[in-house]
């Protein structure tokens, strides 16, 4: 009910302000509605949106399931953050646009160039969370786990896995954000569809309501997913926990 | 089955950069179906003791000896269940191969049957080290390690869970090293008590208890304590 109370006043806002800016610059909400109508019935939306979702959801589970792996690697292991750290560093700081036009010299505007450059660019923040919740993980347990001789996997299973949710869940959050940024940029440069090349598009045909057509519509659907997904994953890793009043 | 315990030295390395001795040569061992039972004052190095036997730290001078088949249970000074799997999950993750019947049984001496689907965090002290007793005695251990598993429990709850250790000891033919403050804990449950000395820990006298567990009155409990306490004193 709250949530809903907010986004009529988000709603609100923005028709005021649209009243005062002029519609070139803001269109108003019905006017922004009309064009997501028409794109939908084209077909278009739907195939832009499925291009980006598509490179999005790629590039999300190549970056989370590599970046997990060596984040736990990088967390137990001492060799493997000392030798990781620079890169990691480095990663870290490099420019998303950077990457991005680097992968499209050295591997063409390809689809793959493209997938790597948004997975690279999310890589090092999965790395970092997971580092750090593999370094809070409480040694008393793993000395539980070892003194009753549990097998690896059932340990890292039910003693390993259930304190690195927390950090898991953070991390995608973090990164689903990040790679919907990220991918815009990628298809912008060089890519024939998707969100990003429309809103290119739309940019050079100064077409305002088309913009928000399609960054609003994506931003939705990142909104159901949010709240469909990654929240009820979260309350399930977080059950165990006596709940706040 | 036995266990030899030769440990010749375990040094710390101090942040200072110096060494620190926790352990003077130790050396004992223990027999199936024998209780033993390590006394000694606070920071002496008994839980350092116990971490090298059980083979949670191989930095040390000597050797352990244990059968490698042999399934260890272990009631750590904490309860350390995991907090996000239930009572009985607990239990049966330690123990994969413990029947419905046998867990039946240990959760019905422990009075836990009501707390069965419970999650730690729900639970009190006191249940929570009950927990950790059926995790230990769910294994069917043939080493059984206990590190002061009744500290900070009421009188009558810690007597009515030593009752219940002694039953569950007594089931099966168990090496059982027992870490404890408390003499009437040691007497009790006791085959033979280790004294051990202020760090660095060494052995300053064993006490052997003749006398079978179920068949120790109070009269005797009384004798061996008196007998314990003019052993202290010709120590000091």
């Amino acid at each position: 009910m709250l949530r809903l109370l907010s986004f009529a006043l988000f709603l609100a806002i923005w028709w005021i302000a649209a009243l005062f800016v002029g519609a070139t610059k803001l269109p108003s909400p019905p006017a922004v509605l009309d064009v997501v109508i028409a794109e939908a019935s084209s077909g278009a939306l739907f195939l832009h949106l499925g291009a980006t979702l598509a490179r999005v959801s790629l590039a999300f589970v190549l970056a989370m399931s590599l970046g997990s792996a060596i984040g736990y690697l990088m967390g137990r292991v001492k060799l493997a953050d000392r030798l990781g750290d620079p890169w990691l560093i480095l990663l870290l700081n490099l420019p998303a646009l950077v990457v991005i036009v680097l992968a499209y010299i050295w591997a063409g505007l390809t689809e793959a160039a493209a997938v790597a450059a948004i997975a690279i660019n999310k890589l090092p923040t999965a790395i970092v969370t997971l580092r750090e919740g593999t370094r809070a993980l409480d040694r008393s347990l793993d000395e539980m786990a070892s003194v009753f001789a549990m097998p690896r996997w059932r340990a890292f299973r039910h003693v390993v896995l259930p304190q690195l949710a927390p950090y898991i869940a953070a991390s995608a959050r973090s990164g689903l954000s990040l790679v919907w940024k990220i991918v815009l940029v990628a298809e912008l440069l060089g890519r024939p569809n998707g969100v990003g090349f429309e809103i290119g598009v739309a940019f050079q045909l100064f077409d305002t309501p088309r913009l928000l057509a399609y960054s609003l519509t994506f931003a939705a659907v990142v909104l159901v997913i949010e709240t469909a997904l990654v929240q009820p994953f979260e309350a399930r890793a977080t059950r165990w926990r006596p709940r706040a009043a | 089955m036995r266990l030899e315990v030769d440990i010749t030295g375990k040094r710390f390395r101090s942040a200072a950069g110096g060494t620190q001795e926790v352990l003077a040569p130790v050396s004992f061992a223990l027999q199936s179906g024998e209780v033993g039972v390590l006394i000694g004052p606070s920071g002496c190095g008994k839980s350092t003791m116990l971490r090298i036997i059980l083979g949670l730290d191989r930095d040390f001078e000597g050797r352990i000896s244990r059968p490698p088949e042999a399934r260890i249970g272990m009631v750590f000074q904490e309860p350390r269940l995991l907090p996000w799997r239930s009572v009985e999950q607990n239990v049966r993750l330690a123990a994969p191969d413990v029947t419905d019947a046998k867990l039946a049984e240990l959760f019905r001496i422990l009075e836990l049957d009501a707390h069965r689907s419970h999650f730690p965090g729900e639970l009190s002290l006191g249940l929570a080290r009950r927990v950790a007793l059926a995790r230990a005695f769910a294994v069917e251990p043939d080493l059984l390690v206990l590190d002061e598993p009744l500290a900070s429990l009421d009188d009558a709850l810690a007597g009515r869970l030593r009752d219940e250790i002694a039953t569950l000891v007594a089931r099966r033919p168990v090496m059982t090293l027992l870490v404890t403050h408390s003499l009437d804990d040691a007497i009790r449950l006791g085959d033979r008590l280790f004294l051990l000395s202020p760090r660095p820990a060494r052995i300053v006298r064993e006490v052997p208890i003749a006398i079978p567990r179920a068949g120790r009155s109070e009269a005797e409990l009384g004798r061996i304590r008196a007998e314990l306490a003019a052993l202290q004193l010709e120590s000091k």
